[in-house]
């Protein structure tokens, strides 16, 4: 009866607070305590093994794909990466999770952010500065776990590939605002690989990472070019690396051999001239878009700052405040576990709701710069799709190529630079080339696609 | 930019692109000095605060191991060794004995020994426990609080974000060293900073 009492009031009243209700056994028997095991988690010196394993295999990457331009080699690198960066260390930290961390860093001061952290957000970004996306091709775990299940890939149109590369943009968006207020590491919750490599995962993330790996199958790394945040960051660099990958490592004779070789579909055909507008035309529409360009990212800063109130109750901060308030408007009758655990706190509503200001304001601020950078970069990319460049051969698409290295064999220069034919074969194949006899044609070492 | 004649040396899109690369290249550096003078410099791990817990048993069901990595723990020197034990028995049981039917703990994790007259000791078996915090419930209702949820690390992988911290409703979460990765009741503290500063690994 008393017990049944105890507890009613435990419950009304809200949790306890510890006391030592029962005074200390006074031990007559020679009884001992036993210790409280503490094991400790895995010990610093592997955090500074890691990096080192990153800097050796970016190294490793970027000598595979420039000095010795062997699909093969930067393929087993890849695999390695796969067991290492994925398996063994179960895909965290990663270098696209750090992004997030980083933001979260710049704007509280209070985290202290962990050196293999910083490790891979700088090294991946400096590396691809220097050698292009390396970083993609061969040491990224969720790259090689894409990277192995391409079966039949599609030809997507520059448009679809274009507007498609939107996505990745508003969730880097997206991803920095919420780790930068706080709120959450989104690309962490909805990594669709992660749940493979820890062998444990909520179903809906299981079945999120099957249909990318489905999808994968047929569309060559999705995630890659369609989700990834950092690889918007990556595409960037790459764009402005100091050298880049070539498909051919002598001179491009627009023989086509190279025209179906990239699954990523990041070869340019060369431009006959005859096709392509006229200047004035291309002139008048780089006016237009560069006229829209502060109306759009304006507008898009603008709705961005309007949804304040949706993206800030995203934050558990917010959240709560918005259940105190309806509890104490007599909108809800029971109370949750959060508003009873607040409750009891001691701390009092109008310091909550004011938490709860502050955070929408910077999520107002936020939401300008959100939707301003989504507007710049979708001015941007129609610009890259309206203005045509001239192009007198065969060239990578700088952003989008990953340096895996599958074309270089497709080139008969390069077939020639390896010995595996002679000169009057080259000559032949250019000709079978030019003459459309079969477009691209197939490498004459390779037997699947990844090997 | 388009049609313009190359000239030998550096044209305009080179200029540009380097440049650009340039001030790329020290802007990812720049952050990366700022961030390094305020790291850390050590690994951070997760762990409960067990004085803003409050036992809500979501860690049992949000961590992504299949077995949570959260166990309840026992602070030995604060416990009363009781025979009537609040995070042992159910209150309100029908019979006052120790079926299984009539205790808090869903899997039997929670071990009964009797000591000495009239002193019994209470150990966890972490293999049994699933971290849902029924027994720190009781405890620290009609007890001394001398059981309490923790993050072992032996166990938990360290998730960069932690889908029980997310989820805690009391904020309880806290990220700590991880030279010192546990937040303990007791003397089992202080003994603990002892074992740590000999070098002892657990």
């Amino acid at each position: 009866m008393l017990i049944f009492f105890s507890l009613l009031l435990a419950a009304v009243l809200g949790y306890a607070q510890i006391q030592e209700r029962f005074p200390k056994p006074d031990f007559q028997t020679d009884y001992t305590r036993p210790d409280l095991s503490t094991p400790l988690p895995r010990a610093q010196v592997w955090e500074y093994v890691d990096i080192a394993v990153l800097i050796a295999a970016l190294v490793l990457a970027s000598y595979f794909a420039h000095r010795l331009r062997s699909r093969r080699k930067i393929f087993w690198l890849m695999v390695f990466s796969l067991v290492y960066f994925g398996f063994i260390r179960q895909g965290c930290v990663c270098a696209v999770g750090a992004v997030q961390n980083v933001a979260y860093a710049l704007f509280n001061t209070g985290y202290a952010i962990p050196l293999s952290v910083i490790a891979f957000f700088v090294l991946p970004l400096v590396f691809t500065l220097f050698y292009g996306r390396t970083f993609c091709a061969a040491v990224c775990p969720l790259g090689a776990a894409q990277d192995a299940v391409i079966l039949k890939p599609v030809r997507l149109s520059s448009t679809t590939a274009g507007l498609l590369g939107m996505l990745p943009v508003i969730y880097l968006g997206l991803a920095v605002l919420f780790a930068a207020t706080g709120t959450g590491f989104i690309i962490c919750r909805y990594d669709p690989f992660i749940g493979f490599f820890r062998f444990g995962a909520g179903f809906a993330m299981v079945l999120f990472g099957a249909a990318v790996l489905l999808l994968g199958t047929v569309v060559a790394r999705p995630y890659c070019r369609f989700l990834c945040p950092l690889g918007v960051l990556l595409d960037w660099m790459s764009l402005l690396s100091k050298k880049h990958v070539k498909i051919t490592p002598d001179t491009c004779s627009n023989c086509r051999l190279c025209e179906e070789s990239c699954p990523f579909g990041a070869i340019h055909k060369p431009n006959p001239s005859a096709q392509s507008p006229d200047k004035q035309t291309e002139l008048r529409r780089l006016a237009v878009l560069l006229v829209l360009l502060p109306v759009i990212m304006f507008g898009a800063g603008w709705a961005g700052s309007r949804l304040y109130v949706p993206l800030a109750r995203q934050h558990p901060t917010v959240a709560l405040s918005e259940e105190i308030l309806l509890e104490n408007g007599g909108k809800r009758a029971v109370m949750t576990d959060a508003t009873r655990a607040f409750r009891a706190s001691g701390k009092t509503a109008d310091e909550l709701f004011e938490e709860a200001g502050r955070i929408q304001q910077r999520f107002r601020t936020g939401g300008w710069l959100l939707g301003g950078f989504i507007g710049i970069v979708f001015v941007f990319k129609l610009i890259g799709l309206t203005i045509l460049r001239r192009r007198p051969e065969y060239e990578i698409d700088a952003g989008a190529c990953f340096s895996c290295g599958r074309c270089f064999s497709f080139c008969p220069y390069e077939q020639l630079r390896l010995g595996t034919i002679t000169q009057e074969e080259l000559e032949e194949m250019e000709r079978q080339g030019k003459n459309g006899s079969g477009a691209g044609g197939t490498s004459p070492m390779e037997n699947n696609q990844n090997g | 930019m388009a049609g313009k004649p190359e000239r030998a040396g550096i044209n305009r899109r080179g200029f540009l692109k380097s440049s650009l690369n340039t001030l790329s290249g020290l802007l990812i550096g720049g952050i990366g000095g700022l961030l390094f003078s305020r790291s850390s410099k050590k690994e951070m791990v997760w762990q409960i605060d067990p004085e803003i817990c409050i036992q809500c048993e979501r860690c049992a069901a949000n961590c992504v191991l299949a077995h949570s990595a959260v166990k309840c723990v026992h602070s030995f020197s604060m416990c009363g060794y009781c025979d009537l034990c609040s995070g042992y028995l159910e209150p309100g049981a029908r019979s006052r004995d120790t079926g299984a039917e009539n205790q808090l703990c869903p899997t039997g994790a929670l071990k009964r020994t009797f000591v000495e007259n009239p002193y019994f000791e209470y150990t966890i078996d972490e293999k049994l426990c699933i971290g849902c915090g029924k027994c720190v419930k009781g405890c620290a209702a009609f007890g001394n609080g001398s059981l309490y949820l923790q993050v072992r690390h032996d166990r938990c992988l360290n998730c960069n974000e932690c889908s029980i911290a997310r989820s805690c409703p009391s904020q309880a979460w806290k990220r700590v060293p991880a030279d010192r990765p546990y937040i303990l009741r007791g003397d089992e503290s202080a003994s603990f900073e002892r074992r740590m500063k000999r070098g002892d690994r657990g």
